[in-house]
């Protein structure tokens, strides 16, 4: 077990890696309950989320999702978020949860002119993740929804081991899976079901551990990681969650605008390193022996069986054929640039 | 967890286990269990000299890197190569198969090794790990 922005929560049940290949062949199951969850709903909840956030969420379907991020005034990330449309005039909005409450009361205040009202429900409600290639066959027995034919980046109201629950086909493992929303007091009853259900197809509980590097593999950021307020979505390589085309000012909307137009100090990159060393947090990247950036994540790869990270690098350091490296406590080590995401799933 | 009775043990998560002045060394289930699965041990040649207390590897988790102390004083005779092509040994059997390395060390006055006097029983060691939670 771990301290987590507050929670305590298993960084593994098990083998890590053992839950992370799972994930990848058959099917993993996260509690992440720890995440924050806030209700913005009103007649005016869209046009108050399209001023507060980078998004246009108000011409976002009912029964649809998007990434998407909430900015300060200058542009920097203050925290990334995944917002579903449940209704005409109810939204959810899921943010990490070391920042639940900065986003909380950001979208509280950033509401105030708007018809809609912003209800930090973190507490009542319980969000299991069940991801992999056997997630829908395994969720599909214990619900009403016809998950087979739910759209990726949707969602819908349904019931799930007889209790009631909003359920979207969203994760953060770069596989198939869905996302379950139910009420805290079902929690135990709804993993109990899964649990049972999935096991004979290879599903197993999956901690924080499983979940850090499945998403590092799928190229997926993490906040405080490879956001922060420091950093914009365009540095991360995440300028389409930006609409500038969207009607209206929102915040950021000027700061962004220009940092849309130049040239980002420094971008977000995919590293392979040729060692066994896993290149971590914090590490300096090297070109030509000379400091150009930082580590932002590392992990040993299961999937690849080398370690690799993200991390951002100087505007023009990888320029030529400068050869880069990563700074593994004294040494050295060779890197490549490689593309992101390190993995994608077969469709 | 069962820590073998007839081990010594440090503060820093090492077992010692001695034939002779043969000591062989590798890490205890606790810190195995604590790092999760290894994915890469580095360790000491054979010759090299080493020193109670010091740093002398490194053993590399999925989540993190932590230095591997050498519980005794002398020279490295031999190190297990096995964990170069499965370091997950370390985490399946600790104190077996996932042995990291061994020393000779000095004799003492008697014949025997001449150990650290800060060396832990298994009980003493099990001591401390409950207290670290």
């Amino acid at each position: 077990m771990t301290s987590f922005a507050g929670w305590q929560m298993p960084l593994r049940y098990g083998s890590e890696t053992a839950e992370h290949q799972a994930v990848r062949h058959a099917a993993g199951l996260f509690d992440l309950s720890h995440m924050g969850e806030i209700l913005v709903r009103g007649p005016g909840a869209g046009a108050a989320l399209d001023y507060a956030l980078t998004g246009y969420l108000s011409v976002v379907p009912p029964g649809r999702a998007r990434y998407t991020m909430i900015c300060a005034a200058d542009g920097g990330v203050l925290d990334d978020l995944v917002v579903y449309r449940q209704g005409e005039q109810e939204y959810l909005v899921i943010a990490n949860a070391s920042n639940t409450f900065a986003v909380f009361d950001e979208l509280r205040s950033r509401a105030s002119g708007f018809d809609a009202s912003v209800t930090d429900a973190t507490d009542d409600y319980a969000l299991i993740a069940v991801q992999g290639p056997a997630a829908a066959g395994i969720l599909s027995s214990l619900t009403d929804l016809d998950l087979r034919a739910m759209k990726y980046y949707a969602g819908a109201f349904g019931s799930v081991a007889g209790a009631p629950a909003w359920v979207a086909r969203t994760g953060y493992t770069g596989e198939d899976g869905f996302e379950v929303f139910g009420r805290a007091a079902d929690a135990v009853a709804i993993w109990d079901a899964v649990v049972s259900e999935g096991a004979p197809a290879g599903l197993v509980p999956a901690g924080l551990a499983a979940r850090d590097t499945l998403r590092l593999e799928a190229g997926m950021p993490l906040y405080g990681n490879e956001l922060g307020p420091d950093m914009t979505p365009f540095e991360a390589g995440l300028g389409r969650v930006v609409k500038l085309d969207k009607p209206g000012d929102f915040v950021g909307r000027s700061a962004l605008a220009a940092l849309a137009a130049a040239e980002p100090a420094r971008r977000l990159v995919g590293l392979t390193i040729e060692s066994r060393r896993v290149a971590r947090h914090g590490y300096p990247v090297l070109a030509d022996g000379v400091a150009c950036g930082t580590v932002t994540s590392g992990a040993p790869s299961p999937t690849l069986g080398r370690p690799i990270a993200m991390a951002y690098l100087n505007a023009g350091a990888d320029a030529g054929d400068a050869v880069l490296a990563v700074g593994i406590r004294g040494e050295a080590v060779p890197a490549q640039l490689t593309d992101l995401p390190f993995y994608s799933r077969s469709r | 967890m069962s820590n073998p009775a007839e081990l010594h043990y440090t503060a820093e998560h090492e077992w010692v286990s001695v034939e002779g002045t043969l000591a062989s060394v590798g890490i205890t289930e606790y810190a195995a269990q604590q790092l999760g699965d290894v994915v890469y041990v580095s360790l000491p040649a054979a010759g090299t000299a080493v020193t109670a207390g010091e740093p002398c590897g490194e053993v590399e988790s999925v989540k993190s890197v932590s230095d591997l102390y050498s519980p005794v004083d002398g020279e490295v005779t031999e190190i297990n190569t096995e964990l170069e092509d499965d370091p997950s040994l370390v985490n399946a059997e600790p104190y077996t198969a996932g042995w990291m390395f061994r020393v000779r060390v000095a004799e003492d006055g008697n014949g025997e090794a001449d150990l650290p006097t800060d060396l832990l029983s298994a009980a003493e060691y099990e001591e401390l790990t409950k207290s670290a939670g």
